[in-house]
């Protein structure tokens, strides 16, 4: 196992498409409920507990070696939003691109071939930890703090808030986003012996409501 | 005909030039500039231009609407199915540079869904000098700057202008009316660029379109030769 392995893929400028999404913080800066620093640092903290602990837990597993197609299924079962689905899908599929150049592996190509439009985010993640040599527990990591990352970096731009507030939003967080991550592992590690119905369902009803509000909007700066 | 259903292998990774069915892609040309500088009306004039002779397609990478995919299918210049439109998340030259992923998906469904095509026109959203395209999403770019920016730019330099495969200096209308000294913008580009072309436009009169057109000609003769 590599640390190393793991900063490449948790880079924020690993190249896999993330940039063009706000994972919900467009929406919920339009609605009022991002202003500054703080809401923004509650708006994580509800998305680490739900979508985040949600994809952190099938990173984990797609990590152990759980089977991909019924992972992508409880992803499906997990997001509400045909909006999110399509999001989620699409940045899995550019994430596979990325982690098929990066790290190439039979694993990656057969997933490739499964599914050629792309497959949830989290899933193609733990597969693509997987390829880099990298356990469940760095892919559970990763999947968690790409779900508060991106909401952080986009509220940057969409607030002009100061950058130092955002990162230490972030960094307040971290504990926090350590037993996430933990508490995702345990579960995938339940998938082998109890199926995908083990993994933990927990969701933000107003970031699926929120999505599907922006993917209505004529005018905006982010994908979703 | 989707990928995984008709091919051995998966999908291709970056700027293959052999499609997975190992038939050759379509030659993709970025068209990268300023805001305002005519990238789109240039675009819509290459359409015209070409779409009789060559099966082509148009990405295009708004900011933060649609309004240039929609001017292309407004006026008409292609089927709105060859025209697909790229979210890029207030980062234009992140897009089409440091993360290519999203530009690479719709050249590639586009050729999925209404190929084979011989070229496929790829527009950046408005953006700085610096913002040029990266090798693994296009074979040859256009920076498109016009009079009306300033005549002092093509002296100022910068990636896009000094290593574009073609620079285009657009509106050379207005030059009479916003002080521009053409002459002096040529020269300082033929210093800046080495010996790349530089083609001075106007879209509103003359040849048009017309010096590009047969840049782009000879760009895709090279690549099916």
């Amino acid at each position: 196992m590599s640390r190393a392995a793991l900063l490449v893929l948790a880079d924020g400028r690993f190249p896999a498409g993330g940039h063009a999404h706000s994972g919900g913080a467009e929406a919920a800066v339009k609605a009022g409920r991002i202003t500054d620093a703080a809401t923004l640092e509650e708006f994580c903290r509800g998305r680490l507990h739900t979508a985040g602990l949600v994809a952190g837990a099938l990173a984990a597993a797609a990590a152990l070696g759980a089977d991909p197609g019924e992972l992508d299924a409880a992803a499906d079962a997990r997001t509400p939003s045909p909006a999110l689905r399509t999001a989620a899908r699409r940045l899995g599929r550019q994430l596979l691109r990325a982690a098929r150049s990066t790290w190439p592996s039979s694993e990656l190509d057969a997933l490739a071939r499964e599914f050629p439009k792309g497959a949830h985010q989290p899933v193609v993640l733990g597969l693509a930890a997987r390829a880099a040599g990298l356990g469940p527990e760095d892919a559970a990591h990763c999947a968690a703090y790409e779900s508060v990352s991106g909401p952080a970096t986009a509220t940057v731009r969409l607030l002009s808030l100061d950058p130092f507030d955002a990162t230490g939003a972030l960094a307040r967080l971290a504990p926090e986003l350590d037993r996430v991550a933990d508490r995702a592992v345990a579960a995938a590690r339940r998938v082998r012996a109890e199926g995908a119905d083990a993994l933990p369902a927990a969701s933000g009803p107003l970031l699926e409501v929120g999505a599907e509000w922006h993917a209505a909007w004529p005018v905006r700066l982010f994908a979703s | 005909m989707h990928l995984g259903h008709t091919h051995d292998g998966p999908a291709a990774v970056s700027a293959d030039a052999r499609r997975p069915d190992g038939t050759r892609r379509a030659l993709r040309v970025g068209l990268g500039g300023p805001v305002g500088s005519g990238k789109t009306a240039t675009v819509a004039a290459l359409c015209r231009a070409l779409r009789a002779e060559l099966s082509l397609a148009v990405v295009t990478n708004d900011i933060y609407t649609r309004e240039d995919a929609e001017f292309l299918l407004r006026e008409a210049v292609l089927p709105p199915e060859r025209i697909s439109a790229v979210e890029t998340g207030a980062c234009p030259h992140t897009a089409i540079r440091d993360d290519i992923s999203a530009n690479l998906e719709a050249v590639e469904d586009l050729e999925d869904t209404v190929g084979p095509l011989d070229l496929i026109l790829v527009e950046s959203g408005g953006d700085n000098l610096t913002a040029t395209f990266s090798k693994g999403l296009v074979d040859a770019q256009i920076f498109v700057i016009d009079v009306a920016g300033g005549d002092d730019i093509p002296r100022k330099g910068g990636p896009g202008v000094t290593t574009a495969d073609l620079l285009v200096v657009n509106k050379t209308d207005l030059a009479p009316y916003v002080g521009s000294d053409l002459a002096r913008m040529s020269a300082d580009a033929r210093e800046q660029r080495a010996g790349l072309p530089v083609v001075f436009q106007s879209l509103r009169g003359g040849d048009g379109v017309a010096d590009v057109a047969a840049w782009v000609r000879g760009r895709l003769a090279a690549w099916t030769a």
